[in-house]
């Protein structure tokens, strides 16, 4: 179980911040969810923690250790993997290519074997379509795909960006069931979400981004309680 | 060839519209089509060649293809519209009359208005073909142009309704075969040529194949089709997959074609599988990495002029060692080179990849001919007497002895590429291919792949580069233009992005046919185009699409 701890973190694009100075912790074992408005910086927290995108200033420590340095590749093999928004998955590769090209960083092919078959048991839908173009399966078992994609690099940490997009609410359901099975594998787990009362109901911890910056943070309970929170994003009357 | 291009012209176009109506556009179309095929001199110039000796010049088939189109194209139309097979044939030979007119105006205008001071084409020559013999458009010649047409198109219709569809699939297979039969008299000539008895002046004339040959060949193909079908077998074009049988047939064509025919047939067989290697090289960057590289030519050139320059025995000469020395020098280098391109243009993507890679290549080009580089590379006098290969002390010299020389080493190159593609190198390349912010946070890293690439798909072209120098024996900076990267891109996109059998057979197509169809001078690249175009339509995923390409299209 590995802790993520983000410092002061800035992203810029040109003249415009994106993410200003930012500072939270996504503790180790747990899932920590990151709410906030469209435009308010969440994919771009998730892209400076993967290296896609560069940071202006700022740390990123893995129990410790400075990754911020890092090329994105290498990130993988520190153990940050990310199931980015809108999954991009390769569409014109099957299921099973798919989960294999997320084992990329992996030598051990037994063990990678196993991680195949714990995922179509944790996602049984994908038995069904893994021969099958993965341009062309459902949304919802997309982002299965997607999920079981980066579990395949095995890492301690996994960032999850809007994984419930688009989907219907069942499939909402099982996808966030999903994420809890995999964080009780003792995955630390940074869920970015417009669905703000889902993600924080899953959540052990939880911060608010708005505007770049991080305005409200505590545990999820606390933060589905919290009036501001409430109004803004809950959709309540203060 | 033509036969294609029609069709697919109005499948881009067709729209439903009352059956009469559209046979006379089909008709009108077809026949501007006609007289624009007379008008540019395709006619003139492809009558000189036949298909059946004395009996249809490939102009003559053209300009009936045409109507025999415009009529079947017509009479499917009315047919799915619900009309009578009866009154279907009579729109198609409706649809050929316009033809047959559209023409007759021509031959009319041609001789009483004198239209030849602007349009050259418009010859008596013109005039005596298309009115079977005569050089004044009489009106009984105008006539019996009007009803050949007719003729013509009323047979295209009946073909397209009355005919059931298998034996119209047997015809439609059998014209083509005796068309192809005619088309390549030369290489079949000089392959029928080692047969004892004179069999080859008994099939071929001077001009193409002659009449009772051809005739046999067209019943036995018809026959074999019926009967195969009859048999239950699906043909390989109808399941999508090629047999084992095609790809043996291919091999073995491959390996003894120039053994059997004559040395020309061998030399663009050679031609052909030097850019076969080039081929393979590009679809290293471009079909698995995604990489797209208009300068690949100069890959090319750094292995011409690396063998040049350690082979060569005039002034220039640096060294003067053997090709099996310089070889694997100039396959380094060429290596290097693509490091060295790939190093500048790694960060810049797509359209600009295209753009940076194109002035690289030119930079290459532009160097090799420049003066300062001159007492170097030779400047636009390039360097002269490369020495041949010698094996076992015998020296390379045949163009079939130097094009095994290039097989083998295509045949090594598609080794290593299709091992490649299938390690965990070739599976970064497709994630890169596929998406390159995606590769990276799965852990792939894109510079070294990339430089992987670029530094693979180099050296494969700096072996045809090699290969090159000692086949034509010296090196001019005019060989490395940018026509060849093109060449490259279109052998790929043509046999399939992706693929490696596209890449033989695309470099067969693009490569081979022009150079065996030399004999009808310009007129080849017209149907070059023509063809890329209608490929486009017709088969956008290419000749032998890849895998996973074919996947997708049957998905989609």
């Amino acid at each position: 179980m590995r802790t993520l701890d983000v410092r002061d973190l800035t992203v810029a694009y040109g003249a415009i911040s994106a993410v200003r100075s930012a500072s939270f912790t996504a503790a180790a074992g747990k899932i920590t969810a990151v709410v906030g408005a469209n435009g308010a910086g969440k994919t771009t927290v998730l892209n400076a923690i993967s290296g896609l995108r560069d940071v202006r200033a700022g740390r990123i420590d893995m129990d410790g250790q400075d990754i911020g340095a890092l090329p994105p590749h290498e990130r993988v093999r520190a153990g940050i993997a990310q199931v980015p928004e809108g999954r991009r998955l390769f569409g014109r590769m099957t299921v099973a290519e798919n989960l294999e090209i997320g084992a990329f960083v992996r030598q051990d092919r037994a063990k990678v074997r196993q991680d195949i078959e714990r995922i179509l048991v944790l996602f049984p839908r994908l038995k069904e379509r893994y021969r099958q173009l993965a341009g062309t399966l459902s949304g919802g078992e997309q982002q299965m795909v997607a999920m079981g994609r980066a579990m395949m690099a095995d890492p301690s940490v996994l960032l999850l960006d809007e994984p419930t997009m688009g989907l219907a609410p069942q499939i909402v359901d099982l996808v966030l069931e999903a994420v809890q099975a995999i964080n009780a594998q003792g995955v630390t787990v940074l869920l970015v979400e417009q669905n703000a009362y889902r993600a924080l109901e899953i959540a052990d911890q939880a911060f608010v981004l708005e505007t770049g910056e991080v305005t409200l943070s505590g545990s999820g309970e606390e933060l589905l309680s919290h009036p501001r929170v409430r109004s803004a994003y809950l959709g309540h009357d203060a | 060839m033509s036969f294609n291009v029609v069709t697919s012209s109005f499948r881009v176009v067709r729209r439903e519209r009352e059956a009469g109506a559209e046979a006379l556009r089909i008709g009108l179309i077809a026949g501007v089509a006609a007289v624009l095929f007379c008008l540019i001199g395709a006619y003139v110039a492809l009558d000189k060649r036949d298909v059946v000796e004395g009996v249809a010049s490939f102009a003559a088939v053209a300009l009936a293809a045409i109507a025999l189109v415009a009529g079947y194209t017509s009479a499917a139309t009315a047919n799915r519209q619900g009309r009578t097979p009866r009154r279907a044939v009579l729109l198609a030979g409706g649809a050929g009359l316009a033809v047959g007119a559209c023409l007759a105006l021509m031959v009319l205008a041609t001789t009483n208005l004198g239209i030849r001071t602007i349009l050259v084409a418009a010859s008596p020559a013109l005039v005596r073909a298309l009115t079977f013999g005569t050089t004044a458009g009489s009106s009984g010649q105008i006539f019996l142009l009007l009803a050949a047409g007719f003729g013509l198109g009323a047979i295209g219709g009946a073909l397209a309704t009355l005919v059931p569809e298998r034996l119209r699939r047997a015809i439609i297979r059998g014209v083509f075969v005796v068309i192809f039969a005619g088309l390549f008299r030369d290489v079949f000539f000089s392959i029928a040529s080692n047969l004892p008895g004179g069999v080859d002046r008994m099939i071929y004339g001077s001009a193409g194949i002659r009449l009772w040959p051809a005739i046999l060949l067209f019943a036995a193909v018809v026959a074999w089709t019926i009967l195969r079908a009859a048999a239950g077998k699906p043909s390989a074009a109808r399941t999508g997959g090629r047999s084992k049988l095609s790809i043996v047939l291919l091999v073995a064509t491959v390996l003894v074609l120039p053994l059997i025919t004559s040395d020309f047939v061998a030399q663009v067989a050679m031609l052909v599988a030097l850019y076969m290697l080039m081929g393979m090289g590009l679809n290293i960057e471009l079909g698995l990495a995604g990489l797209v590289d208009l300068g690949f030519v100069a890959f090319f050139a750094v292995g011409a002029y690396t063998v040049a320059l350690l082979c060569s025995n005039g002034p220039l000469a640096i060294a003067d060692v053997s090709f099996w020395v310089a070889l694997p020098v100039a396959i380094v280098l060429a290596a290097v080179s693509g490091l060295v391109f790939g190093l500048p243009v790694l960060r810049v993507r797509g359209d600009y990849l295209a753009m940076a890679t194109l002035g690289l290549g030119e930079i290459v080009r532009v160097l090799v001919l420049s003066d300062a580089l001159a007492p170097v590379l030779g400047g636009s006098q390039g360097i002269i007497e490369i020495d041949r290969p010698v094996l076992a002390g015998i020296s390379l010299n045949t163009p079939a002895e130097l094009y095994y020389l290039a097989l083998i080493l295509a045949g090594a190159v598609a080794f290593i590429s299709w091992r490649l593609q299938h390690a965990r190198i070739g599976r970064a390349w497709l994630a890169i291919r596929e998406d390159e912010d995606v590769a990276q946070a799965l852990g792939i890293d894109p510079v070294a792949s990339k430089l992987v690439a670029y530094s693979v798909g180099a050296a494969f072209a700096g072996a045809a580069g090699a290969v090159f120098a000692v086949l034509v024996g010296s090196v001019f900076p005019h060989s490395f233009q940018l026509l060849v990267s093109i060449n490259v891109l279109a052998i790929l996109v043509i046999g399939g992005l992706g693929s490696l059998p596209g890449v033989l057979v695309g470099a067969m197509v693009l490569i081979g046919l022009p150079e065996l169809l030399r004999e009808f001078g310009e007129f080849r690249y017209l149907f070059y185009g023509v063809a890329l175009v209608a490929m486009m339509h017709i088969r956008p995923e290419g000749l032998w699409p890849a895998e996973s390409t074919k996947r997708e299209m049957a998905d989609a």
